[in-house]
């Protein structure tokens, strides 16, 4: 796009922002505050994942966007489109095509891979904000690793229902050192940010922090022993690809109750589909 | 029963920016609105732009106005985001307020003064009557004949309480580089330089809304209205080559010192504090906003009890920002299906548990 | 005099042209209760803080003995070190509960927040040991998951004990810990203290306006006045011979009352 560098962002601040990256990646879960840039999409709709994945695309990167999984929701279309048109990159829907994955919400079921790169949206980057809302409270919490409160609140949830209710953007401890927000994404996708292959990179625009899960890094949502973490999940299949192991929505058919179960992972179920259909016809 | 998973994004995408551009041009047997009309008839918008826009420029802002059908956040948020991707070329001087060329200078604090009173275009004595003269169009405005222009200095009104050691030093240094909220993320605790770049730039609803909660309980500081002044300063900065300044332009500005009642602490007697307003363009709203704010702030730093929204410096620099605000706001509209499906399946099944619970509570009553 | 558990010595502070503390020196031996004693602006709140490390000195020096027997110089400590013996080694009893418990969360994670801070990770321990704490503290182990503001004074002071007491601190300082409670609601606290205290055989340092808190608790008694010490020794002898005229002041006024 004419008028534009590369990448809409110029290159004084995509080196700002490598250099905030990269001390994300050397202090895996810290935050670490970067000088965030006003972004043509609005604050909360996923500029720190756009001012991320600008500063680390290259030429020959090829970029996936989802929403929720899916890579046909407006925003993913937006945020794909705003990329295409000011690198001019190749663009994919398919996860194992992608060397970037710029998410909102959702993890790939199709395991990453290390030569990939997954960069979240992240609306509040503090694990601590809704216990404590001092930010400079919560940075000396930080600092000392002072993480009991957190403890309290898992501890009144059982007390309170028999388990623990966090059902998304679990707390996390990385790398046995740093309580972690992993973004709005379900506690299903949780265990798959543990050691996985492909480098982690968290952009929070509004608030104005990066942080990084490097590749092969322990990941470890906070339980108790005798209340360990769980995961949910609804129960069904999905009802187009059968899929028994993928995260799923649930689409309201009609005003009797009636329920469809599908995959969130719009990608991963067309793939089952047409291998489906590929085995039919083989048949 | 056939599903098919929601697809055409693209579309939809395409489709609603066809329509809110003819929304946009609105009546077609109506002439179109020029940007020069908008910068040169809406100057308080084109100013409320500029301001929380960040960037000092009417053509711009009158083009953001324009685009965005009058909607001031999203028209500020335009101008916010075309600044983002401008080189910064250089720094310039610090603005010499006291330079300024006046077009409305007043003070509520003393009768008359130095300088005098200039009441300028002010809206503060009109009757607020529609006048249905200017519904008819062409409206004829006969010019003003043009004074000369005074050349009696005007010293500040905070200046005239400092001889007399009854108002705190300015406090600030200049020798010191101010903090770059532009560049730098806001951190806590945060320093006043930052702080007001942060108001300056702040929601004018919500500079009003806290300034005037302190006015009634909520942090008061007895504020006075030292002087507001408007009017256009020279911009400064200083070539690497040449090393001295030249202006490359004036800016309007508006300015306010608010003068605070202070009891004194144990390390300071009794004087007066400052609140300090300054915004680009004219709007003494924002700057008196600002101005009652700033006071609130420094509550700590004055040893006062800092209990009240306006003295919270985390709760108003978190909030004031009404680009942040807006978009964090307006992405509840975003899809949360994921998040939402998982808030399904707990409450099921804390739901089950409970129903459980009571059948069994209920069969052990029946039983005994 | 290597056994100490917390020793200072020449502390001075100063607020502007006040002293708040003008050349203390005090001494605190294992599972002794120290009171200290003196009218409002004595100095004696400012001096628990800054043997908590909470404030720091204008001159003097704080040591504190750990289980190793090793002396810390409380105010050189670095930040963490100092936070992590707040949260284990020692305690701190507020006079006003509200101050040190969460109001938000429930009375067993309240007594639960200390233990979790230092690692316990077993939510059914974690509970044991609550209920076991409301019970030393006379709380009806059906209060656990009652939220604070549900509670009385008497009880809020209590709660706030247990969560105290829950790691088995070696030490623990009190301000004013029976301030603000009718008197029948404080017999019953300063006997559930001193059980307690007893049987734990933890120190404590606490401070206190009130002589008869003090002769009911403290193995030995500081005098405080206008920032300095007017007199020191085992409780009895003081308060039964006080030397110093402002400690007979003192006395003669609870006698009066």
């Amino acid at each position: 796009m004419s008028g534009y560098n590369f990448a809409y962002l110029d290159e004084q601040t995509k080196r700002m922002i490598r250099r905030a990256i990269l001390k994300a990646v050397a202090i895996p879960g810290h935050q670490v505050p970067f000088g965030g840039r006003e972004m043509p999409l609005p604050y909360g709709w996923g500029t720190g994942g756009i001012q991320v994945t600008a500063a680390i695309l290259g030429p020959s990167d090829v970029l996936k966007v989802i929403d929720q999984g899916a890579d046909d929701t407006t925003n993913a279309v937006s945020i794909r489109r705003f990329f295409a048109r000011t690198a001019g990159i190749e663009t994919t829907t398919h996860t194992a095509d992608a060397s970037v994955i710029q998410t909102r919400h959702r993890i790939p079921e199709t395991p990453l891979r290390a030569d990939q790169i997954i960069v979240y949206q992240v609306p509040l980057p503090e694990p601590l904000a809704k216990l404590e809302q001092s930010r400079a409270e919560t940075r000396q919490m930080h600092a000392l690793a002072e993480y009991g409160l957190m403890h309290v609140k898992l501890y009144e949830d059982i007390a309170r229902y028999g388990h623990i209710s966090i059902s998304y953007d679990y707390p996390v401890m990385v790398n046995g050192r740093y309580l972690m927000s992993p973004s709005p994404i379900p506690a299903f996708d949780t265990p798959k940010m543990h050691r996985m292959a492909a480098l982690q990179l968290f952009g929070a625009g509004r608030e104005k922090r990066i942080y990084a899960i490097p590749p092969h890094t322990d990941v470890k949502p906070l339980d108790f022993d005798d209340h360990p973490f769980r995961l949910t999940r609804a129960p069904q299949a999905c009802g187009l690809c059968g899929a028994r192991d993928s995260y799923l929505d649930e689409v309201v058919m009609d005003d009797r109750g009636g329920r469809l179960f599908v995959c969130s992972d719009t990608d991963y179920c067309a793939g089952r589909q047409s291998m489906r259909q590929d085995e039919d016809a083989a048949a | 029963m056939a599903y098919v998973a929601v697809k055409g994004g693209e579309r939809a995408i395409d489709a609603a920016h066809d329509w809110l551009a003819r929304a946009r041009r609105g009546d077609r047997s109506l002439p179109e609105i020029g940007t020069a009309q908008i910068a040169s008839q809406l100057g308080r918008a084109v100013d409320r732009v500029m301001a929380e826009g960040s960037c000092y420029d009417p053509d711009l802002a009158a083009l953001a106005i324009k685009q965005a059908q009058g909607d001031l956040i999203e028209a500020a948020f335009l101008l916010r985001a075309y600044r983002t991707t401008l080189p910064r070329f250089a720094h310039s001087e610090p603005v010499e307020t006291d330079a300024m060329l006046l077009r409305r200078r007043i003070s509520a604090i003393y009768k008359d003064l130095p300088g005098g009173q200039v009441l300028g275009p002010t809206y503060d004595y009109t009757h607020r009557l529609l006048d249905f003269a200017l519904a008819a169009e062409s409206l004829e405005v006969t010019p003003l004949p043009l004074a000369a222009a005074s050349s009696e200095d005007t010293p500040r009104v905070t200046a005239l309480l400092d001889q007399e050691g009854l108002i705190e030093p300015s406090g600030v240094s200049t020798e010191a580089e101010p903090g770059d909220l532009t560049r730098d993320a806001l951190a806590f605790p945060a320093e006043r330089d930052v702080r007001l770049q942060s108001l300056a730039r702040g929601d004018e609803g919500f500079l009003l809304a806290l300034g005037y909660s302190t006015q009634r309980g909520y942090g008061n500081n007895h504020p006075f209205v030292g002087e507001i002044r408007v009017g256009e300063v020279a911009v400064e900065l200083v070539p690497p080559e040449l090393g001295f300044p030249i202006t490359i332009g004036t800016i309007t500005l508006t300015e306010c010192e608010m003068v605070n009642q202070f009891s004194g602490s144990k390390t300071e007697p009794p004087q007066f504090t400052r609140g300090y307003g300054l915004c680009f363009g004219h709007s003494e709203r924002r700057a008196m906003g600002m101005a009652l704010v700033d006071r609130a702030m420094r509550a700590e730093e004055l040893g006062e009890n800092a209990t009240a929204p306006a003295q919270d410096i985390e709760f108003v620099l978190s909030h004031c920002d009404n680009i942040e605000a807006t978009g964090f706001v307006e992405h509840l509209k975003l899809p949360h299906y994921v998040d939402f499906q998982s808030e399904l399946e707990t409450i099921r099944r804390m739901r089950a548990t409970a129903t459980a619970a009571t059948a069994a509570t209920v069969a052990t009553e029946t039983e005994a | 005099m290597s056994e100490h558990l917390l020793s200072a010595t020449g502390l001075h502070l100063s607020f502007g042209a006040i002293w708040a503390l003008d050349g203390v020196d005090a001494t605190l031996w294992p599972g002794e209760i120290l009171a200290v004693v003196g009218e409002s602006g004595s100095g004696k709140t400012t001096l628990l803080h800054v043997l908590s490390g909470r404030s720091a000195p204008d001159a003097g020096l704080v040591a504190y003995r750990d289980t190793e027997g090793v002396a810390h110089n409380v105010h050189a400590m670095p930040a963490p070190q100092l936070r992590a013996l707040h949260r284990s080694d020692w305690g701190f009893v507020h006079q006003n509960p509200r101050d040190a418990l969460r109001m938000e969360v429930s009375a067993g994670g309240n007594v639960g927040e200390r233990l979790m801070a230092q690692g316990a990770r077993h939510y059914g321990v974690i509970r044991e040991s609550a209920i076991d704490w409301l019970r030393q503290v006379e709380i009806s182990p059906s209060r656990i998951d009652d939220m604070p503001h549900t509670f009385s004074g008497g009880m809020l002071q209590r709660l706030q004990i247990a969560r105290t007491l829950a790691t088995h601190p070696r030490l623990v300082f009190m301000d004013e810990p029976t301030g603000g409670l009718d008197v029948s609601v404080q017999a019953r606290l300063l006997d559930l203290i001193r059980t307690l205290v007893a049987r734990l055989g933890i120190a404590v340092v606490l401070v206190t306006h009130d002589i008869a808190v003090a002769r009911l608790l403290a193995d030995r008694i500081l005098v405080m006045r206008h920032g300095r010490v007017v007199e020191g020794g085992l409780t009895d002898q003081v308060l039964d011979d006080p030397q110093h005229p402002y400690t007979q002041l003192l006395v003669s006024s609870v006698l009066q009352a």
